[in-house]
């Protein structure tokens, strides 16, 4: 198993750098997330790591060697594509052997891994089949399959599950997540789809126009967005952000009015040099209150009460036109047009300044290890 | 398409269709009926639609006009310059497809512009060549030229069914430890052998219906049979049944191929253009 | 196409690593250099030999010509006769097969009884070789006494007619039609059926009659694949070569000699090179004004 570190990593096509010096260490092990928006540079990355896209600057190294230079083969990684990428001509035993065969290992050996990488996979019954005769899992898993039984240092995944349909997509990420705690092997996974980050990684890269906006667990990118790209990209239903004017900045916290007229004071380190301008409130739909319990609550008028059954998503025009979405537990009595009534709890509230950094709270939530 | 239409419409249109399908081809129907006249039947006036069918005439084509021969040179010369057209244009194809670089799109329109070359207009120097290096008559000479002239069109082809092959799968490929010369050959060629095989069978066409440079280029040596049906044109060699049975036997084949290719075909002619 | 390829974006074109575009460049020239030398050296050998005295038989003849063989040649009204013979061959058949190319493509998309099989027989022509056809229609359907043709007139009372010594040009041109209509037929009968169905059926519930809908769906959806057909037609109608040389030997006279046969017979039957050159400069010159269109139409659809 292996490590691979990136030490301001660049790419640039024709004219336009499409990477802009990115540095990460992941670890031995380690299950890392690439995240971010289509053309956010993710894919590239992960090429470049193997070895399918020059690296225009800086360096790669995996277990502490430059691999540059290094071809995609010889860099000890397998990769699993989006569309697969099976040989449509092989059968699932001769997708798995490729590999292997090319790498000149014996008859016998290369049997006795194909059968118990199968049988892992529950390809058992496959084998003989073409993968045009399987469905979409089925092709997934041979394709999972024949980047194990290559034995890598690392796995890549490029946005693998979004080919299936949500039902086998929910079932593959239970399937991937156990795979790799049994493996251990070092994993990098590039997705589009928070869910996906936020349920697998142990570590998720947040990127956006070819730099690295965050890194962290999946908890502290969702308690500690560092800006206001990470806050809207993690978190579904996204977290709702409303305008805000500081009023005061003291030992307490840095108090907002909202342009609803509620005011807010949100326990992070006072600039008082932010007094009287504008900055950004965010809180999460899952954290705003329902109801009058608070001295000044809000005020709006439900546009649209979508059940999910065990939670109801409100979407709420709060009084001077913006929009908020409230996620409650309840809520079955509230329907369109019904008049509500909520507050922002303080200490679920998050504000970023005018460059949209998050201001640094205070103290610090302690995030389930 | 799901329109509804009375009865009468569609009977109208499916005759109007088979008409027209029939007149198109009468010729092609007559030349093979004719084959199988005697040549007496062969000219006889009014024409016979029903005679006794008789074999003499393909006899005759078989013994006397040394038929084999001229058949062996379009078979040697398609087949010639069709393996050496794919063989070249193979690695040129791969190359363009998932190796472009900014000169590629450049480098295939000029492929094109050179097939549009008049054939007439470099007449002169060809045969002067040809003569020359004492390929005038040869199939090797020919088939050079038919290899030459078709080979933009076989890159182009090819470079339109690779294009198709999903880029991951090569990579796949690489990824897996295949080298260069792998990914060609185990990756990608058993995926193209489809479009492998109706450029093949495209380049086959022309070939054997190319006339210009086989009138030209070969005189009784290395003779195909569009050069030896030309020579029924001269009075003497004026019999209805023997050309109609020769003409049958030069043109069944590639009819045949035609028929079972037309789809895929439209996509080599018009350089892909239209699908 | 599957779900596959759909998910899957296209790559975009790259720049490529070092090492594949050294591998590109070296797997590409085989083809690159052949094709070079093949476009090349003759070419520059025709405008070389249009500006000398050269004559495969009278070694008298040499030396520099200058532009005498231009000057003979355009002043030459063979030369004329033949420029237009070639315009009118080009047009003719032109008109003929793309305007009934379209017709027959819109009646064979529509469904009737042994559709596939007429199909197959309005097609069969363009697979024949030319010498074939040429020589299929001179005797067997044309011949002013044994010919089909000539017997369906004198059944119907009129003397037949000998087609090609009284209309060399029309007969050749009907010829060359029956082999590039079917041609038409076949490109754009899979343009018209690539035409999306849930296009032409909003058409039909927006209330399109069958003239509207060709006019303002099909034709519309036909006009890049015309504009195919058309050059590409263009570039081989302009050479058009062994029916004449079949037929009618470009004859009576030069009543049925385009460029490319005077062209032959200047050069293989009269030995004179340097005049042949020179017309061989003209139709390149010509040939090439027509493809400098077709590369353009080809080059955009290389963008998509």
């Amino acid at each position: 198993m292996a490590t691979v570190e990136l030490k301001n990593i660049r790419k640039t096509y024709i004219s336009e750098e499409i990477i802009k010096g990115v540095s990460l260490t992941i670890e031995d092990g380690e299950f890392v997330v690439f995240v971010g928006p289509s053309g956010c540079g993710k894919s590239t990355l992960l090429r470049m790591i193997a070895g399918l896209e020059d690296i225009t600057d800086g360096d790669l190294l995996i277990d502490g060697r430059r691999v540059n230079d290094v071809g995609p083969a010889d860099r000890g990684l397998a990769m699993v594509f989006q569309s697969y990428a099976l040989y449509p001509h092989m059968n699932v035993y001769q997708n798995m052997e490729f590999a292997l065969k090319l790498a000149k290992m014996p008859e016998a050996e290369r049997r006795g891994k194909i059968e118990a990488v199968a049988k892992t996979l529950q390809l058992e019954p496959y084998l003989k089949h073409k993968p045009g005769q399987l469905s979409g899992g089925q092709r997934q898993r041979v394709a999972i399959g024949r980047a194990i039984v290559r034995n890598p240092k690392v796995f890549l995944f490029d946005e693998p599950l979004s080919n299936l349909d949500a039902a086998l997509r929910g079932q593959m990420r239970v399937e991937l997540a156990t795979l790799h705690r049994r493996l251990e092997a070092t994993t990098i996974y590039v997705t589009h789809d928070q869910i996906e980050a936020m349920t697998m990684a142990d570590k998720i890269v947040v990127l956006q126009k070819g730099i690295i906006e965050q890194v962290g667990s999946p908890l502290e990118l969702y308690h500690h967005p560092r800006n206001l790209f990470v806050a809207r990209f993690i978190g579904a239903p996204p977290m709702n952000l409303l305008q805000a004017h500081v009023i005061a900045a003291d030992e307490q916290g840095t108090r907002v009015k909202l342009v609803t007229g509620q005011s807010v004071t949100v326990a992070v380190e006072p600039r008082a040099d932010l007094v009287g301008t504008s900055v950004t409130l965010g809180i999460r739909p899952e954290h705003v209150r329902l109801g009058t319990s608070d001295v000044n609550p809000g005020q709006g008028v439900v546009l649209l009460a979508e059940h999910l059954g065990a939670l109801t998503h409100l979407h709420v025009r709060i009084s001077d036109g913006h929009d908020i979405i409230i996620q409650t537990e309840g809520g079955d009595a509230l329907t369109a047009d019904a008049p509500v009534a909520f507050s922002f709890p303080p200490e679920h509230c998050h504000l970023f300044d005018q460059n949209g950094v998050a201001m640094p709270r205070k103290a610090r939530r302690s995030l389930a290890a | 398409m799901a329109v509804k239409r009375s009865r009468g419409a569609s009977i109208a249109i499916g005759s109007l269709g088979w008409i027209i399908a029939l007149w198109i081809f009468f010729p092609l129907f007559w030349m093979f009926l004719t084959g199988f006249k005697s040549e007496v039947d062969a000219i006889a006036t009014p024409p016979h639609l029903f005679f006794r069918p008789t074999l003499v005439s393909y006899a005759e084509v078989f013994e006397r006009a040394n038929y084999w021969h001229f058949a062996l040179n379009t078979v040697l010369i398609s087949v010639g310059a069709t393996f050496v057209a794919i063989l070249l244009s193979i690695p040129a194809a791969y190359a363009m497809a998932f190796l472009p670089g900014k000169r590629t799109k450049g480098t295939l329109l000029w492929m094109l512009s050179t097939r549009m070359l008049p054939p007439v207009g470099v007449l002169v120097p060809i045969y002067l060549i040809a003569r020359d290096t004492h390929l005038l008559d040869t199939v090797v000479g020919l088939a050079i030229v038919d290899m030459l002239t078709n080979l933009p069109i076989t890159v182009w082809m090819l470079y339109t069914f690779f294009r198709e092959v999903p880029l991951p799968i090569l990579e796949a490929g690489r990824m897996d430890g295949a080298n260069r010369w792998q990914e060609i050959t185990v990756v990608l060629l058993p995926l193209a052998v489809p479009g492998i095989a109706s450029t093949a069978l495209l380049s086959m066409i022309l070939c054997w219906n190319e006339a210009f440079w086989s009138l030209n280029l070969t005189s009784s040596q290395a003779a195909p049979l569009t050069a030896f049906i030309a020579s029924f044109s001269s009075p003497e060699g004026l019999f209805f049944g023997k050309l109609s049975a020769a003409s049958t036997l030069a043109v069944a084949p590639i009819l045949i191929f035609g028929w079972f290719s037309q789809k895929q075909l439209v996509r080599g002619l018009t350089f892909g253009a239209v699908k | 196409m599957d779900a596959t390829t759909m998910t899957t974006a296209p790559p975009p074109v790259r720049a490529g690593s070092t090492s594949g575009r050294k591998s590109g460049i070296l797997l590409l020239s085989p083809a690159v250099v052949l094709l070079l030398v093949w476009s090349i050296v003759p070419l520059l050998l025709t405008l070389w030999y249009s500006f000398r005295n050269y004559n495969l038989v009278d070694p008298t003849m040499h030396g520099f010509a200058g532009f005498s063989n231009y000057w003979y040649l355009l002043t030459d009204p063979d030369f004329l006769e033949a420029l237009r013979n070639t315009a009118l061959l080009v047009v003719g058949v032109l008109v003929i097969s793309v305007g009934g190319g379209t017709l027959l493509a819109v009646l064979y998309d529509q469904e009737f009884f042994g559709r596939g099989i007429a199909r197959v027989l309005v097609i069969s022509p363009f697979f024949v070789m030319p010498t074939v056809s040429a020589l299929l229609w001179k005797n067997l359907m044309l011949h002013p006494i044994y010919g089909v043709y000539a017997w369906m007139m004198r059944s119907v009372g009129l003397t037949p007619i000998d087609w090609l010594q009284r209309f060399p040009m029309a007969t050749v041109m009907m010829i060359v039609a029956w082999e590039w209509l079917p041609f038409a037929v076949l490109i754009l009968l899979t343009a018209v059926q690539s035409l999306d169905t849930e296009q032409r059926e909003a058409a039909l519930l927006d209330g399109a009659g069958p003239v509207a809908r060709f006019r303002h769906i099909i034709l519309p959806h036909l006009s890049r694949a015309i504009t195919v057909v058309v050059m590409i037609e263009t570039i081989y109608l302009l050479t058009i070569f062994a029916e004449i040389m079949v037929t009618t030997a470009g004859g009576p006279g030069v009543a049925s000699t385009n460029l490319a046969y005077m062209i032959y017979a200047r050069a293989l039957l009269q030995f004179d090179v340097g005049g042949a050159s020179a017309g061989g400069v003209i139709a390149i010159v010509i040939a090439n004004i027509v493809a400098m269109f077709l590369v353009r139409a080809v080059a955009r659809n290389l963008e998509a």
